[in-house]
């Protein structure tokens, strides 16, 4: 309770103000406008929760803004999940919103995103179901007083959303102590004899990222649990682009690197070259190619273009030139030596020494892979 | 009163259980459907027990099978509904559409085929559909026709219950709404773009007035798109319709039944019958009763067939599911959107690789018609027996010889069609080796007919009308699922011999899609020569072989860059066998087009082999020789890379290796040591510097060398070992003689040649003159 307290409080001048907070006033015209049904302890009907998501301009004029930009099937079979029994899982590789749209989501249903345990290799089973405050034990027993609900906890008790970042990073026995919380929608206290049983309104959302190694997979009987939505790359090469350079330009910024407006064809390229490589086909549909064992996200594209700036910043003329990238490419594609490398070669050979205007590019990266 | 007109969507499963109700509760005496008369005889077959839908009706041109037409029909086609009610109940059935003998005529005229034409909603300029859904606030046509139509009465939705007690629901009342739909939207769009559906309504007012007068007004249904319901109720006067049908053009057309397959009925196979999904739809028509719960069940055992771990408690959470994102998107039931987000999200754990199986197998699934045997003959067997004629090439049960010479017509013709037929599985004809003849011009076969191949020809029907087009398509669908690289290339030399160039490029982009995937560097290595083979044949008979050759220069690019990586850490075995993968591929290159450089390239992979030390012995060896004999390689080079591989720090098997990739097999090897003394004396001190234990070890190696030489060579070898280096290299090259002729050249006797040789060239003496005195 506390918590929550004192985020309500510093709400206007936090660095980063919760989602229900930064737009409640669309919540708020959304909650007035929606006639539709409401599932018990729901704030918003499934529907306005898809509106708020995709955003739309509502009868009475106020418009809502898009805060994912994606498939809007995703949207509807993710909030559809949460209206039904069933936790709902996001998975996808890093850089794809998940958080972004567990805490939209969570806000918009619950109008309170705060109900988060963040997933890491060390997360105990207290942070999942509770901990006690042991002043309190020890001066008193173990009573109700003395336990410490968990945001788990406190979302069934009030029928809320709660959310798990990262589930597959939380060890193995960890997560299965969520079967029993989803399944019989209980969680038994047996220091005390008691349970506490889910509110209606309780559900689950957890993220996942699909493409990392050494993680903890769910077991079947968990997965069970979850109804699975795998969050895409952006759909088409104007989005990714897009989304490139303005997080390319927000890095920049606060990394004092020069401003490259005429780095967008470079931004361009580079993200034409992760998405052929990623998708094992080139744009015009003609040629297949072999996909290396990386991830090639967004979130790397926006890395080589920073990390591209730097060099053309700090070594060349401040203009984001092919050579800049390239390095960066071939350190991003070629994970494994002998098996990457010559999917690279054979892209580069095949692909990019054919293309209209790529000259410069197919040299710098022969000169680096040399 | 007016006619029962009963206007559908084609292959729409509640337009199928609509018609079925209006015709039960109207019972008329005939039933008039959308289709070319021509067929009217062969409509008793549908009743026939051996009949299974999805079928086809088939038109095609008598003298010209490639000229045709289909209308498929499936077991959820109003159509045959209708028809199965009206063989069931006695009432007269017709077809009423324009004869297909004038529709395949104006095809030869007009861009569109008639199948597009008949079977399709009208979707090129104006979709009727799609401007009604627009109007609902939809932005899917079909989804907005699933809604309001297909889905209806597939299960009794809470309002419509409500409405059953009042009273039967009115079996007429949906096909009256729709018409005053299309009636309106005809209104401002007239003919929607489509100039010829006229043309076809006037015939089919005039086969509604025919019909009229027998059967009387109430006596009559018709079954037709729902497009044409407007037309059809408008009053026009016999002489205007039969003015508009004045001076059509005509074929004589031949109809039959073919067997039809879910697949082709879907839309991505091309034959334009307009849906994609008829497996989902075949489901909703089959249904009894709660469509969505039977096909999560049927779903859970594809998966579980599979051995994809479903429980029963994920089908009723994907029921769940589906239902209640149906509610949230306002639709009346869950549609083939809902219930396939709802598999994805809860059986395949957000995946869309098991739910590509759900869509193969289910949505579209495999069901495949049958035909009796009663039906008319396939055009397939026509075409044939027109080409058997045309060519005389008569089917004989005697087994015989043919041999052709493709360098003429008719000889090539033959061959095309044999090589065509054999692709259809119909093995008329083997090739047989021909008479010692090496030249790619000559053909030999071994012909023998056999009573079974007839059968395989009905069966090859499925594939088209024609030899030419049924080799096609069959080519096409073996390149979709051929899994192997080589079975690919296989492939494009057989559609290069039967002569398809329409399958040629989907053959081709096959080929350059496995090659791309493909990891394994001696896979493509294999593929290479069969395609320059190809390219070369593609030469004798003319083909166009550009896309051929861009795969092939493609493939040789890719090998190019796999090879260097592919040859480090072989064993023996595994390097003997990429030698000869090398040698294949050198020898593919040269017949290659060099408009690409790829010969630079590939001389660049063999000088980098060459030079490479992970690489074994026999490959560097092979990879300097290569270089050599095209002359890329100086002669010093050569001699420095020979002592390189045979210097004391080398293993000496590892050199006894390179001795045999450089010199050894039946290459000529022999003779490159005969000639420069150079090599064969490094080869000698090498040799004499093995101690006895390596010698034992290198032996089977050398002699396996040495022993492919020539016995001339061989001796020559030996008795130039035995002179002694010293006494070689104080000699030139040139008078280096060969054993058994003097040293030097003796002018007076070369001289004496000279005019014959003259002769033999052609040339004049001072000419020859010029060159022997270049040559001395």
């Amino acid at each position: 309770m506390t918590v929550s307290e004192t985020v309500a409080k510093a709400g206007n001048e936090a660095l980063r103000p919760h989602a229900e907070d930064a737009f409640a006033d669309e919540l708020k015209a959304l909650a007035a406008a929606d006639d539709r049904p409401r599932p018990v302890n729901w704030r918003l009907s499934p529907w306005a929760v898809a509106t708020y998501l995709l955003g739309g301009t509502l009868p009475d004029g106020t418009v809502i803004t898009p805060k994912y930009v994606g498939p809007r099937r995703i949207v509807e079979v993710a909030v559809t999940t949460l209206a039904t029994d069933r936790a709902l899982l996001l998975l996808g590789v890093p850089g794809t919103a998940k958080t972004w749209v567990s805490e939209h989501l969570s806000a918009a249903v619950s109008g309170d995103s705060t109900l988060l345990v963040q997933g890491t290799a060390g997360t105990p089973e207290e942070a999942i179901r509770y901990g006690w405050n042991y002043a309190q034990l020890l001066a008193h027993g173990p009573s109700r007083d003395a336990l410490v609900p968990s945001p788990v906890m406190r979302a069934m008790s009030e029928g809320m959303t709660a959310r798990v970042e990262e589930l597959t990073r939380i060890p193995a026995d960890v997560q299965d102590t969520l079967i029993t919380i989803l399944s019989e929608k209980t969680l038994p206290v047996p220091e005390l004899g008691q349970e506490v049983q889910a509110v209606r309104g309780f559900n689950l959302i957890a993220t996942a990222n699909d493409r990392d190694r050494g993680v903890n997979d769910l077991s079947s009987a968990l997965r069970r649990r979850f109804n699975t939505v795998v969050l895409p790359l952006p759909l088409t090469p104007e989005a990714e682009v897009d989304i490139v350079s303005r997080r390319v330009d927000q890095m920049g910024r606060s990394l004092d690197l020069p401003a490259a407006p005429e780095g967008l064809e470079e931004i361009r390229r580079v993200v034409t070259v992760f998405r052929e490589l990623r998708d094992g086909v080139s744009t015009d549909g003609r040629t297949k190619i072999k996909s290396p064992s990386g991830t090639l996200s967004t979130a790397e594209a926006i890395s080589v273009v920073t990390g591209g700036l730097a060099l053309a910043a700090h070594f060349g003329d401040g203009v984001l030139r092919p050579g800049d990238v390239a390095a960066g490419i071939l350190g991003a594609v070629v994970r494994d030596p002998a098996a990457d490398r010559v999917v690279w070669q054979e892209y580069l050979e095949t692909v990019v020494r054919e293309r209209e205007g790529w000259k410069d590019f197919y040299r710098a990266c022969r000169e680096v892979s040399a | 009163m007016t006619p029962l007109l009963l206007g559908v969507r084609h292959h729409g499963p509640g337009s199928a259980r609509a018609v079925r109700a209006a015709l039960e509760a109207a019972a008329p005496a005939a039933v008039l459907i959308e289709g070319p008369p021509e067929g009217d005889a062969l409509l008793p077959l549908a009743a026939d027990e051996q009949m299974r839908p999805p079928v086809a009706l088939l038109a095609h041109a008598a003298d010209d099978p490639g000229k045709a037409a289909f209308w498929p029909l499936a077991e959820f086609s109003p159509e045959w509904v209708a028809i199965r009610w009206a063989l069931a109940n006695g009432a007269a059935v017709r077809f009423i559409d324009l004869p297909a003998a004038h529709s395949l005529a104006l095809t030869g005229e007009a861009g569109p085929g008639p199948e597009d034409a008949s079977e399709e909603t009208p979707d090129v300029r104006v979709d009727p559909i799609a401007v009604l859904a627009g109007a609902a606030g939809y932005d899917d046509p079909e989804r907005w026709w699933e809604d309001v139509v297909e889905l209806r009465g597939a299960r009794p939705v809470p309002g419509a219950s409500a409405d059953g007690a009042a009273g039967e629901p009115d079996p007429f009342a949906p096909f009256a709404a729709l018409a005053e739909a299309m009636a309106a939207l005809r209104e401002t769009y007239g003919h929607g773009g489509h100039d010829r559906d006229l043309v076809r309504e006037a015939f089919m007012r005039l086969q509604l007035r025919a019909a009229k007068k027998e059967f009387g007004d109430e006596g009559v249904a018709v079954v037709c798109g729902a497009w044409h319901v407007p037309a059809l109720m408008t009053a026009t006067t016999v002489a205007a319709d039969k003015a508009v049908l004045k001076g059509l053009p005509k074929v004589r057309t031949d109809m039959t039944w073919v067997p039809w397959t879910h697949r082709r009925l879907a839309r991505r196979s091309g034959y334009g019958a307009g849906i994609d999904s008829p497996g989902w739809y075949g489901h909703l028509f089959g249904a009894l009763d709660r469509p969505v719960e039977r096909w999560m069940t049927k779903v859970a055992r594809l998966f579980r067939d599979e051995d994809r771990m479903v429980s029963s408690a994920h089908v009723i959470e994907a029921v769940r599911l589906a239902e209640t994102l149906a509610v949230m998107r306002g639709r009346p039931l869950a549609g083939l959107t809902e219930t396939v987000d709802a598999v994805r999200a809860v059986m395949c754990d957000g995946s869309d690789v098991p739910l590509d199986l759900v869509r193969d197998r289910l949505i579209v699934g495999d069901v495949l018609g049958e035909v009796p045997d009663t039906a008319p003959a396939v055009p397939l067997q026509r075409d044939l027996a027109r080409q058997q004629r045309s060519l005389r090439l008569k089917p004989e049960a005697l087994e015989r010889e043919l041999d052709l010479d493709l360098r003429k017509d008719t000889d090539a013709a033959k061959s095309r069609l044999l090589h065509r037929l054999r692709l259809l599985a119909v093995g008329w004809g083997e090739p047989a080796t021909g008479r010692g003849s090496t030249g790619t011009f000559r053909e030999s076969w071994r012909l023998r007919w056999e009573p079974e191949l007839s059968v395989k020809i009905a069966e090859a029907g499925v594939w088209g009308t024609t030899v030419l087009s049924a080799a096609t398509a069959k080519a096409e669908a073996q390149a979709g699922s051929a899994t192997a690289l080589a079975e690919v290339t296989a492939l494009a030399e057989q559609c290069l011999l039967a002569e398809l160039p329409d399958a040629l490029p989907v053959v081709m982009k096959a080929l350059a899609d496995r090659a791309a995937l493909d990891a394994d560097v001696s896979h493509l290595a294999q593929a290479l020569p069969a395609l320059a083979r190809s390219l070369r044949y593609g030469d004798v008979r003319a083909t166009d072989t550009a896309a051929l050759g861009e795969v092939a220069a493609g493939l040789a690019e890719r090998i190019c860059v796999g090879l260097p990586p592919a040859c480090a850490g072989l064993d023996a075995d595994g390097a003997d066998e990429m030698r000869g993968h090398v040698d294949g591929v050198h020898a593919a290159v040269g017949l290659l087009p060099d408009a690409e450089g790829i010969g630079e390239r590939w001389r660049s992979v063999l000088r980098k082999l060459s030079g490479r030390d992970s690489v074994p012995g026999v490959i560097r060896g092979r990879a300097a020789r290569l270089l050599l004999d095209e002359g890329h390689l100086e002669e010093d080079e050569a001699a420095r890379l020979m002592a390189l591989a045979l210097s004391p720090g080398t293993e000496p098997a590892a050199a006894a290796a390179w001795i045999e990739g450089f010199v050894g097999g039946a290459s000529g090897g022999g003779l490159l040591l005969v000639h420069d003394e150079r090599l064969l004396g490094l080869v000698d001190s090498w040799l004499t510097g093995v101690s006895a234990e390596a010698f034992t070890d290198v032996l089977p190696l050398l002699r396996r060398t040495f022993s492919a030489y020539e016995p001339g060579v061989r001796r020559t070898l030996g008795e130039l070992v035995r002179r002694g280096r010293g006494t070689a290299a104080a000699q030139t090259r040139t008078d280096a003689g060969i054993p058994g002729f003097g040293s030097g050249l003796d002018t007076a006797r070369a001289d004496a040649v000279l005019p014959v040789l003259g002769l033999l060239l052609g040339i004049d003496d001072n000419e020859l003159n010029n060159l022997a005195g270049v040559a001395g």
